[in-house]
């Protein structure tokens, strides 16, 4: 194969020569080129090794189906190991190189591999290197296999995604697509029409036939050109790679640097409508030593001719089993190139004739049975397509071969239809859709420019008339050609010995699937992953139907009973940057901010995220650990005062006539005796009884609650509270409003709380004989709305004043003023730890139970049947060994064991987990360490000193009750 | 035939025409001493089980479509033992050890791959769950370590440690005895290797409905004919429910569709199994070269062996948020099982409400891994109609009492 | 992508919406029941191979609870109808 560029025609503009590199050498091409068009117009031969024998490898087809020519391309900031030649367009300073074959491509030391092809037969792998362990194998042998070397370095790129509603949906800008367009166009549909091509027309941009009376490729410009007029949305470049449910389809992008500051860009667009219009691809004829670089699709060869003017060789042979390949044969032969045509048909009829008249040597009956050279093809032998006689050695530097045309049945299949064996086609054809689409040219098997026309214009009628919109519209076009001699199936030369290549990535020959069969491994789909045919990154598109003939041969069955395998998404390889789009970083998932960010900012905070919020963790100060920090903070509370803010608590407001019973029917606890303007601690259990979320509800008035869930639970429990209303109790007269957002929540507390409260101007009668500890007053301070609880985690006494949260930065730097100090989720942890307070998610998980915490009380003194009530009383709710709620004092005051170390009973090599501790500190108050956890049997343990296990370390703890600091709750109030 | 590199010189001189078949495909007997229901990993190894440690002679396996094709043929190969209650650990750690010797007693190369799985931590509190988790299992005897960011750095490189990450790594642990192997290839070990012992496999055999002496299960009716059977058992993942309802019972299980991906084939770049609980996602790199990932279910639940786009997003969108030099790669396919996810996210093994039939089922997103176990307590439940030691915690009763094996809400960790 | 019509806001997005599981008879009074019958009620799903009738939620639109009929093998939506229908 010497491929050159031809002094004139193509769809290049020869004015824009573009430079380009192939492994470090310069080359250069035309705008208009495609990677694979311009190393081919440059002679370049060898791209690529197969994976398996290291055999040298060439371009072999045009578009997506491309199997060999996976390169390594950089353009700027964009790297893709592993390129698909044929579908990146040339652009300047684009660098391109290949991804295999050592020391180089074209001299691969790997190469000697294939002289023990014998010994490596398909699934080879699984009946050896079993001695010594896989393990000593598999390292080399992963560095064998893989494509490109994908860089290390984050991506720089930002990718893009777009949805989109339309009435019609076209995919595929060939023949079929652009009539259907043009007919759902004029009717006043939202068109839209996508095509994987840079350039839309499909087939058109190198057929030779007129539509209405202008050169195809000029009618498809003008067709699009108007259809863009008309405000069609025209995408190129564009793949569509999935059919989802509900008619969605997934479309891939894909955007050079100069499209602007996105990446590829990800659509996700339902269509009422969807016309696949999206082809067909050619299927090699297959034969002996059928992988040399310079075997190549027919079509593709003609499109190289046409589009991009080159001349892939000058000495052509060409093996078919159909009339497609006369096109072929009779431009190269129009282009001054030698050819040689070996049709398996006995008669090949009146394109053969044709071709003759023009200078083609056609040989009837035959087929080409080997072919010669090392990384080039030097000459082929053509015999008589039955294996009998003799071969003729004809010298050439192409085989082109054509065996037919597979439609592109991808999207069909993937949308949920079925697939048939069309014999008189020799493919699989749709047969039965379930999604709503049309179906147009040659994807269902219309053969022929005019025929593939009407079917696309007939698809577009159909599409429009299932949207009620009537149009009339002449169809384009163009003369009938005559009618083809119908193909002869012929799949593969029956010779054995010689390899003959089916999967010429992944190495796949007829022979391997000979062996599938033979070893029983006769399913389509056992086919596919022992040989791995189909596997590959073109996904089989040019050597599944090939294989599957092989194995229904072999097997006695047809093509049709022996099947097809499922068509997977993407059609074609995808974007995975696209697909993530813009969720990346902080917009993976949105955390949310305090209302007061700015202030915890300026103080200092350690911020750290805490179930959905980013809230302060400490406010350590100059060279101060954060261990020391929250040391700090903790017994400046217990000593003066502390501000924390408490805004990511809950605030649901809970409304109505039946407020009450429906709390009641909810919460563990009872509400319906909560007296208006106290509040009660609470808990709300799963209907498996588990504890899902504790929290504080207060009586504002008869028929008005606030519920305060915890921070990460609240959009749970609002979900959980309307589940029930809705579906259980939906003649009770409540409703709930999330105001979570509305209010800032600041805290303030310590034995010194009374001198700050005394700073704040308010209407609110602070007095403990008015506001006791667990009550709730509602007036003003500053003159806007507030609230003012009695309410504490700290075990100090405490007052949470809530205000609108636009007035929360004015009203925390007024509290921070009085000087109290500010303190952060780790050093209430600390402080609640102190008094025994449990944190939900913390000391609680998936499997506690109320009576697990020893807050059995409410339940005793409740007759309702609430969410949960009767899982608490099943066997295992009720066993005496559950792990209880206790606290811990560790032998040794001074270590604090981790969180997550256990309890456990260690005999020997024997051990055996008690539980866990769920919390612990250095406490400040006690000057010592203190845990909690949750221990089996653990209120029946209190004084018993246990083992404490973390990786191996041990110590020793004593049980004890969980409130080590002021059980009396005199602080409360003091 | 006995595989071996020596074999594959020999089959080689001679064309390679003389290998044997790696598994028989019979015509199916009326009558059979078990019949186990479901040609996957599980099913296959149940078979395989019965015969050579129950020595039950007449074993058939009925599989609908072909062998393997179900989950065993669509998961993402990762093993691993590092559970958190005691009850799981002793069972999934059997599994790991029978996957330790599988190669080497099927005489068929898993490619069992031990190269660790590593589970991300990306807050305090997760390293809190997580030290947790490790010292449970440590005291169960499993093979786990605690990390800590720097050491997974040392490991992952290419993990995402840039300061603006959504999800900080503040460490994680480690099971250096987990990591994948080849799934088909464990199907198709399993298949030789009870095909070789007697067990018929019957492929395209699909089952109807059960047979029925009173309430006693004695055999089911199929594609090919009534079959009948001493004892049933059903190792049908996804479609539990559906042969349950065949036989009268209802199962704490849904199904859900369980989105995988690959991308195109790289050079070696990514050497352990990486988990991150804060975005669900898991990936490895195949011998292949493939990134091997998935993350969570599908929404909803559904029996189509595929997924919708916005889950298969979120996926991908956690992967490339673990691994930002991933976001330049392509997507080379997706596909879905079905998997039967259970209520405490444990399997049930044993007997059914229906005397007779048995099953093994609700292993949910982590079937592969319990493939030899869960064919080895199946076998054992159907050959001696009891429990074994091992599975008796995952009988279906344990929903009435209320002692769930809750691994989700014990350890948080991702399934 | 499924489109998905709520009974109160007609045709939205997937994404606006949340599933809740089969719609189970919760026993009453609870207290009456068995260990069986209430694990039962809380654990026990028919999980249809097909049509199923589910309770979804349109959470991010106007929080309603609804039924919706669908198959569980092809994902085409029969119906949805308000509770209250």
């Amino acid at each position: 194969m010497t491929g050159a560029r031809l002094p004139a025609g193509g769809r290049i503009d020869r004015t824009a020569p573009l430079p380009f590199t192939w492994n470090g050498r310069a080359l250069q091409g035309y705008a208009g080129d495609t990677l694979a068009s311009a190393l081919l117009a440059n002679g370049v031969r060898v791209v690529g090794r197969s994976f398996k024998y290291h055999r040298p490898r060439g371009i072999f087809a045009a578009g997506v189906e491309e199997p060999n020519a996976i390169l390594d391309v950089t353009i700027g900031d964009r790297h893709d190991p592993n390129a698909r030649a044929t579908l990146v367009p040339l652009e300047p300073g684009l660098a391109a190189k290949a991804i295999s074959g050592w020391p180089s491509v074209a001299h691969d030391l790997y190469r000697g591999l294939d002289l023990l092809q014998r010994f490596l037969p398909a699934g080879f792998y699984y009946k050896t290197f079993m001695a010594p362990h896989w393990k000593h194998w598999e390292p080399g042998i992963r560095r064998m296999a893989g494509l490109g070397q994908a860089r290390t370095t984050p991506d720089p790129l930002l990718y893009e995604q777009r949805h989109a509603q339309v009435d019609v949906l076209v995919v595929g800008a060939g023949p079929a697509g652009l009539a259907a367009a043009r007919v759902a166009s004029a009717a006043g549909a939202a068109v839209m029409l996508v095509d994987e091509n840079p350039t839309p027309g499909g087939t058109l941009l190198w057929n030779e036939a007129e539509i209405d009376d202008q050169p195809a490729a000029t009618w498809a410009a003008d067709c699009v050109a108007g259809l863009v007029r008309a405000g069609v949305t025209v995408l190129t470049a564009t793949t569509a790679f999935a059919y989802y449910d509900h008619n969605t389809l997934g479309l891939m992008q894909r955007r050079t640097p100069a499209a602007g500051w996105a990446a590829d860009r990800l659509w996700s667009v339902q269509a009422r409508q969807v016309v696949l219009a999206t082809g067909a691809l050619e299927r090699p004829l297959v034969f002996p030593h059928n992988d040399r670089p310079g075997v190549m699709l027919a079509s593709a060869v003609l499109r190289y001719l046409r589009q991009h003017a080159v001349l892939v060789g000058r000495a052509v042979v060409l093996t078919t089993n159909n009339d497609s390949a006369y096109e072929t044969a009779i431009a190269l032969r129009d282009a001054g190139a030698t050819v040689t045509v070996a049709d398996v048909r006995a008669s090949p009829g009146a394109a053969a004739t044709a071709a003759r008249q023009r200078g083609v040597r056609v040989i009837a009956g035959s087929v080409v049975r080997d072919t010669g050279g090392l990384d080039a093809i030097l000459w082929a032998d053509i015999g008589p397509a039955d294996a009998s006689g003799t071969a003729e050695r004809v010298p050439c530097d192409i085989v082109a071969t054509a065996g037919g045309w597979t439609p592109v049945v991808h999207l069909f299949s993937q949308s949920g239809g079925r697939l048939r064996w069309d014999e008189a086609a020799s493919a699989f054809l749709p047969e039965i859709g379930r999604q709503a689409h049309q179906l147009a040219g040659a994807m269902q098997g219309t053969a022929g420019l005019a025929a593939c026309l009407a079917s696309g214009h007939r698809a577009g009628i159909a599409a429009c008339a299932a949207l009620d919109r009537p149009v009339t519209l002449r169809a384009p076009r163009t003369p009938e050609a005559a009618a083809p001699t119908p193909l002869q199936p012929y799949w593969h030369v029956p010779i054995k010995g010689a390899r003959q290549w089916l999967d010429l990535q992944n190495d796949v020959t007829v022979k391997d699937v000979g062996l599938a069969a033979a070893e029983n491994f006769q399913s389509v789909e056992h086919l596919k992953r022992y040989t791995t045919l189909g596997m590959a990154t073109d996904q089989g598109k040019t050597s599944n139907v090939n294989g599957l003939a092989v194995m229904a041969a072999l097997t006695g069955r047809g093509i049709g009973e022996t099947g097809t395998t499922t068509f997977r998404l993407p059609y074609a390889p995808v974007s995975l940057g696209a697909m993530a789009g813009m969720r990346f970083a902080a917009l993976h998932t949105a955390v949310r901010a305090l209302p007061a960010q700015a202030e915890h900012d300026a103080a200092g905070a350690e911020m750290r995220e805490y179930g959905g919020w980013m809230r302060p963790a400490c406010y350590p100060r100059a060279q101060e650990s954060v261990a020391a920090a929250i040391r700090r903070e903790a017994a400046a509370v217990r000593a003066e005062a502390g501000l924390f803010d408490g805004s990511s608590l809950g605030k649901i407001v809970v409304e109505g006539p039946d407020a009450a019973k429906v709390l009641d029917l909810i919460y563990y606890n009872a509400i319906a005796t909560l007296k208006p303007g106290r509040l009660r601690y609470v808990l709300l259990l799963r209907e498996s009884g588990i504890v899902y979320d504790d929290g504080v509800i207060a009586r504002l008035s008869p028929e008005r609650f606030l519920l305060s869930p915890s921070s990460s639970h609240t959009a749970g429990v609002l979900a959980m509270l309307e589940l029930w209303r809705q579906t259980e109790y939906p003649a009770l007269r409540v409703a709930f409003h999330d105001v979570t957002a509305a209010w800032a929540t600041f805290a303030v507390c310590g034995p010194r709380v009374r001198d700050i409260l005394a700073s704040i101007p308010t209407d609110i009668d602070l007095s403990d004989a008015a506001l006791p500890h667990m009550a709730l007053a509602e007036g003003h301070v500053f003159g806007v709305p507030a609230r003012i609880a009695r309410v504490s985690f700290t075990g100090e006494r405490s007052y949470e004043i809530s205000v609108p949260a636009g007035h929360a930065g004015a009203l925390w730097r007024h509290l921070l003023a009085q000087g109290p100090t500010p303190y952060g989720i780790e050093s209430l942890s600390v402080l609640r730890a102190e008094k025994g307070y449990i944190l939900i998610g913390t000391d609680t998980d998936g499997l506690t139970m109320p009576q697990d915490l020893g807050l059995s009380g409410p339940l005793r003194a409740k007759t309702v049947d609430f969410v949960g009530r009767r899982s608490l009383t099943t066997p295992d709710g009720m066993r005496a060994d559950r792990r209880q709620f206790v606290g811990l004092l560790p032998e040794n005051p001074n270590f604090v064991p981790e969180v997550g170390t256990h309890a456990a009973v260690i005999e020997g090599r024997q051990k055996r987990s008690l539980g866990w501790i769920t919390s612990s500190a250095f406490s400040p108050a006690l000057g010592r360490s203190i845990a909690l956890g949750m221990i089996e049997a653990g209120r029946a343990r209190m004084g018993e000193t246990v083992t404490l296990y973390d990786r191996g370390r041990l110590s020793k703890a004593v049980i004890c009750s969980p409130v080590f600091h002021d059980p009396a709750g005199a602080k409360l109030n003091g | 035939m006995h595989y071996s590199g020596l074999q594959l010189l020999k089959q080689g001189l001679f064309g390679n025409t003389r290998w044997a078949q790696a598994w028989r495909s019979p015509q199916p007997q009326k009558t059979y001493d078990a019949i186990v229901i479901g040609g996957g990993a599980h099913g296959l190894a149940a078979a395989y089980y019965l015969s050579t440690v129950h020595k039950v002679k007449r074993i058939a396996v009925l599989e609908r479509g072909w062998i393997g094709g179900g989950n065993t043929g669509r998961n993402t190969t990762i093993v691993r033992s590092n559970y958190f209650f005691a009850e799981s650990a002793a069972m999934y750690d059997l599994s790991l050890r029978l996957y330790e010797g599988l190669t080497q007693e099927l005489n068929y190369n898993i490619m069992l791959s031990q190269r660790g799985v590593l589970n991300l931590a990306h807050t305090e509190h997760d390293m809190e769950l997580m030290t947790r988790s490790v010292n449970a299992m440590q005291l169960n005897g499993i093979d786990v370590d605690l990390l800590t960011a720097r050491d997974v750095q040392r490991e992952v490189p290419l993990l995402n440690f840039a300061p603006d990450a959504r999800f900080p790594i503040h460490g994680g642990f480690v099971q250096r005895r987990g990591g994948v192997a080849r799934h088909d290839a464990v199907a198709w070990a399993y298949a030789r290797g009870a095909s070789a012992r007697g067990v018929d496999i019957i492929q395209n055999c699909e089952v109807l409905g059960f047979r029925r002496d009173g309430a006693r299960i004695i055999g089911v009716d199929t594609s090919a004919g009534p079959i009948a059977a001493g004892a049933v058992g059903m190792s049908v993942a996804g479609h539990s429910g559906v042969l349950a309802a065949m036989a009268g019972f209802r199962l704490p299980i849904t199904s859900y569709a369980l989105q995988a991906m690959v991308s195109e084939p790289l050079k070696p770049i990514l050497d352990t199994v990486v988990m991150s609980t804060g975005t669900g996602m898991y990936v490895s790199q195949s011998d292949k070269g493939e990134l091997v990932f998935g993350a969570g279910l599908d929404l909803y639940p559904s029996y189509a062996q595929r997924g919708n786009l916005p889950t298969e997003q979120t996926i991908v969108a956690g992967m490339l948020e673990m691994f930002p030099s991933f976001r330049r790669l392509k997507l080379l396919r997706q596909w879905a099982g079905i998997v039967d996810v259970c209520w405490d996210y444990s399997p049930i093994i044993g007997p059914t409400p229906a005397p007779g039939l048995f099953m093994n089922c609700g292993w949910g997103t982590g079937g592969f891994k319990a493939s030899p176990v869960g064919g080895w307590l199946l076998a054992h439940s159907m050959a001696t109609g009891r429990h074994h030691d091992l599975s008796a915690p995952f009988d279906l009763g344990r929903f009435s009492s209320g002692r769930l094996v809750d691994e989700a809400a014990g350890a948080g960790i991702a399934h | 992508m499924l489109t998905i019509s709520c009974p109160w806001c007609g045709p939205r997005a997937e994404a606006e919406f949340s599933f809740g599981g089969e719609p189970a008879i919760r026993p009453v009074p609870a207290a009456a029941v068995s260990d069986a019958q209430w694990a039962d009620y809380l654990y026990l799903r028919t999980n249809p191979k097909g049509r199923s009738t589910e309770l979804w939620c349109h959470a991010c639109g106007c929080g309603q609870w609804f039924r919706m009929d669908r198959s569980t093998v092809t994902h085409e939506i029969f119906a949805t109808s308000r509770l209250s229908a």
